[in-house]
């Protein structure tokens, strides 16, 4: 009773097997209705996480959100779902129709795919690859390619150069990127995230906040989210990439987006703070995915947060931010973890000790790192302008000149 | 094994027909996503050879990396996706012929040392590649060398980018 | 064996078929009326100029060089970081060295300016 998921998977099993199915074929059906329910979690995921983050966005920016359709406005996703159905295809003249039609569809699955290797609880997960890390970073390849793909089929401008910015940020941000994915490896010892999450005794965001800092921000970068929307700076290229597209071929790309950045909570909580651990969780599984559900939404909430706090950045400050600021920093970080490791190793510390140190080694590379920002970075210098009348009362003033 | 042996021909056939199509298509950016499916067609191929950090390698860095370079490279060209000109010049046959030498060799090579009858190496379910791969990088009796001469090339690379494309 | 990739591979496919199932029905229920000036392609309301595909800057380029030379190093660690714990003081002197490389080549890009954008 403790584990319902996998009684059912079992009973499924016995099921097929007793309908005299090969054990090869049991397994392939049964991965099929695990993928099907993830993609069907996936899907409705993002329904709801439109509704929340429309909320999310209404409540910061001061205003009510949706609050038409149904209550609280619940049902909002569905009338958007029912209205970008009934659109129109538009195909632009001059289009390279065969790859403009995959892009969107992979746009989709390229996201989809990560879920097959993140653990939702101690005894659920598709499969435990031991390249998980790398595996993640792969799927995003796709990803980019579909970016690509999209802007160049198009044939218009705009699409072109969102495509191609958006591309150069991905590619700039998975270094930091992978970099901060190390520090995990280096502390479980492993990179399939199931041995990631069981490593976590204390969570890793304690072992590393900067990694986990770093993550976030790299993430945020690579999900093409404000402040590092440049792809889609509605002021000047309009739309980006997708600009060409409409109804549900924009659709798949609009919930390719959401569905990323909920990806993007559940690896931060998989990587950094714990995935299904918690009390209890261990015995009952199905409380770990709970945890794990409530983890991946403070971990999507934070990347939705940032981006209705903070403006858009320019083309040379996204560059200038990753390759003279969030590179550097993580291979210092790399470099300052791995010999502490080494040495916190070598003297057989407790597992208390190790933690701590690694806990203050990092407090004190944000600290130096502000430090030497403080020193170095030149502040950008205000002109004063004297304060000048608009508008002058013809009688109370002496002399007519304004006093410069 | 007839699962295994029939995905790999279907891989098989996919990387071939993909490869074909890279050289004969015109618009360069078709021959690139051609291209593409090739390399993939070739991790798929490693994943059947249990070699899953190589796979995911050859996604990350050919697909993920050097495709992407080469459509960058593609859209410094001057007539970008403007499939006119031809895609043989006058040496073609010259190549063909060069090619299908190499191919006969290879096959006969392969004939000679019975390479293409040796089975797959079964590896033991508790060996774990990634780790013996990074004990082999960084041992000394191993793989040190290529290792440290692979970041003095990649550094060298680094430097020679940066020269070629810097303002003047 | 490669049955690691099985769940991949079947949510691969399942990916792909409910997406164009998706896309699908959209062109079911969508209307298709054709007009010549609605399939232009974008260009702020006025007839596009020129193709649409053109050439880029080379900035990109160099960009994309940087990345595949750092991400091939980059991709180097993860083994490393898998084992470096067990493999004694040899493996992280070894890493040191490998990253010291990386970061000449770095300062180098840094000070001809290969990181600007401008």
């Amino acid at each position: 009773m403790s584990d319902p998921i996998n009684l059912i998977a079992n009973w499924l099993q016995g099921l097929l097997l007793g309908l005299g199915l090969s054990v090869g074929l049991t397994k392939i059906i049964l991965s099929f209705v695990g993928a099907v329910v993830v993609a069907t979690i996936g899907m409705l995921t993002v329904i709801f996480l439109i509704w929340l983050e429309r909320k999310i966005a209404g409540r910061i920016q001061d205003r009510l959100g949706p609050n038409r359709a149904g209550p609280y406005g619940l049902l909002q996703p569905f009338a958007d779902v029912i209205k970008i159905l009934t659109k129109e295809y538009t195909t632009p003249d001059g289009a390279d129709v065969v790859v403009y039609n995959i892009a969107p569809i992979m746009a989709v699955a390229s996201v989809l795919l990560i879920w097959a290797v993140i653990p939702f609880a101690s005894t659920v997960v598709g499969t435990n690859l031991n390249v998980g890390v790398l595996y993640i970073m792969a799927v995003g390849a796709f990803g980019l390619l579909s970016i690509l793909m999209a802007g160049l089929s198009s044939n218009n401008k705009f699409a072109l150069l969102g495509a191609f910015r958006s591309v150069a940020q991905l590619i700039s941000y998975e270094i930091p990127m992978v970099v901060s994915l190390l520090m995990p490896v280096i502390f479980a010892r492993s990179m399939g995230l199931v041995d990631i999450v069981e490593a976590q005794m204390p969570w890793f965001i304690i072992l590393s906040p900067l990694a986990a800092l770093i993550f976030i921000i790299a993430s945020m970068a690579e999900v093409n989210r404000a402040p590092f929307d440049l792809m889609e700076a509605e002021s000047e290229i309009v739309a980006g990439f997708h600009i060409e597209y409409s109804g549900m071929k924009f659709g798949m790309f609009y919930v390719g987006e959401f569905l990323h950045v909920f990806t993007v909570g559940a690896l931060v909580a998989t990587l950094f703070l714990g995935g299904w651990r918690g009390p209890w969780a261990e015995q009952y599984p199905i409380l770990g995915l709970i945890y794990f559900y409530i983890k991946t939404f403070v971990g999507y909430f934070i990347v939705a947060w940032v981006r209705l706090t903070v403006p858009r950045i320019r083309i040379d400050q996204m560059l200038d931010f990753n390759w003279k600021f969030l590179t550097p920093l993580s291979l210092v970080l790399l470099i300052i973890t791995a010999v502490l490791d080494r040495v916190l190793v070598l003297v057989n510390s407790e597992r208390w000790v190790y933690s701590l140190v690694m806990f203050l080694a990092n407090i004190l590379i944000i600290w130096a790192t502000v430090e030497v920002l403080k020193k170095t970075t030149s502040k950008p210098k205000r002109k004063e302008f004297p304060m000048r009348p608009v508008a002058m009362a013809p009688e109370t003033s002496t002399s007519t000149e304004p006093s410069s | 094994m007839t699962g295994m042996d029939s995905l790999f021909l279907i891989f098989a056939v996919i990387t071939l027909i993909s490869a074909f199509l890279v050289v004969t298509t015109k618009n360069l950016f078709h021959a690139a996503l051609w291209l593409i499916m090739t390399l993939f067609g070739v991790a798929a191929i490693y994943v059947l050879l249990n070699a899953f950090y190589l796979a995911v390698i050859q996604v990350i860095v050919y697909i993920g990396a050097i495709a992407i370079l080469m459509i960058f490279a593609i859209m410094l060209t001057q007539r970008v996706m403007n499939p006119s000109g031809r895609i043989f010049n006058k040496n073609w046959i010259i190549a063909a012929l060069l090619g299908a030498f190499m191919f006969i060799g290879l096959v006969i090579i392969s004939m000679q040392t019975g390479a293409s009858k040796t089975t797959l190496p079964q590896i033991s379910g508790q060996l774990d590649t990634v780790s013996e791969l990074g004990q082999a990088l960084v041992s000394p009796n191993a793989y040190v060398i290529p290792f440290e001469v692979a970041s003095v090339l990649l550094l060298a690379a680094l430097i020679g980018a940066i020269f070629v494309s810097r303002k003047r | 064996m490669a049955i690691e990739f099985l769940p991949i591979a079947i949510l691969f496919v399942l990916a792909i078929a409910l997406a164009v199932f998706i896309v699908f029905l959209g062109s079911i229920f969508g209307p298709k009326r054709y007009i010549n000036t609605k399939m232009m392609p974008y260009e702020s309301g006025m007839t596009p100029i020129g193709p649409g595909t053109r050439r880029m800057n080379v900035r990109f380029y160099l960009i994309a060089v940087l990345f595949i030379l750092f991400d091939i190093e980059v991709i180097f660690f993860l083994p490393w970081a898998v084992v470096f714990r067990s493999l004694g003081l040899f493996a992280l002197i070894e890493m040191l060295v490998f990253i010291g490389i990386l970061l000449v080549g770095y300062v180098y890009a840094w000070k001809k300016g290969a990181l600007e954008w401008e």
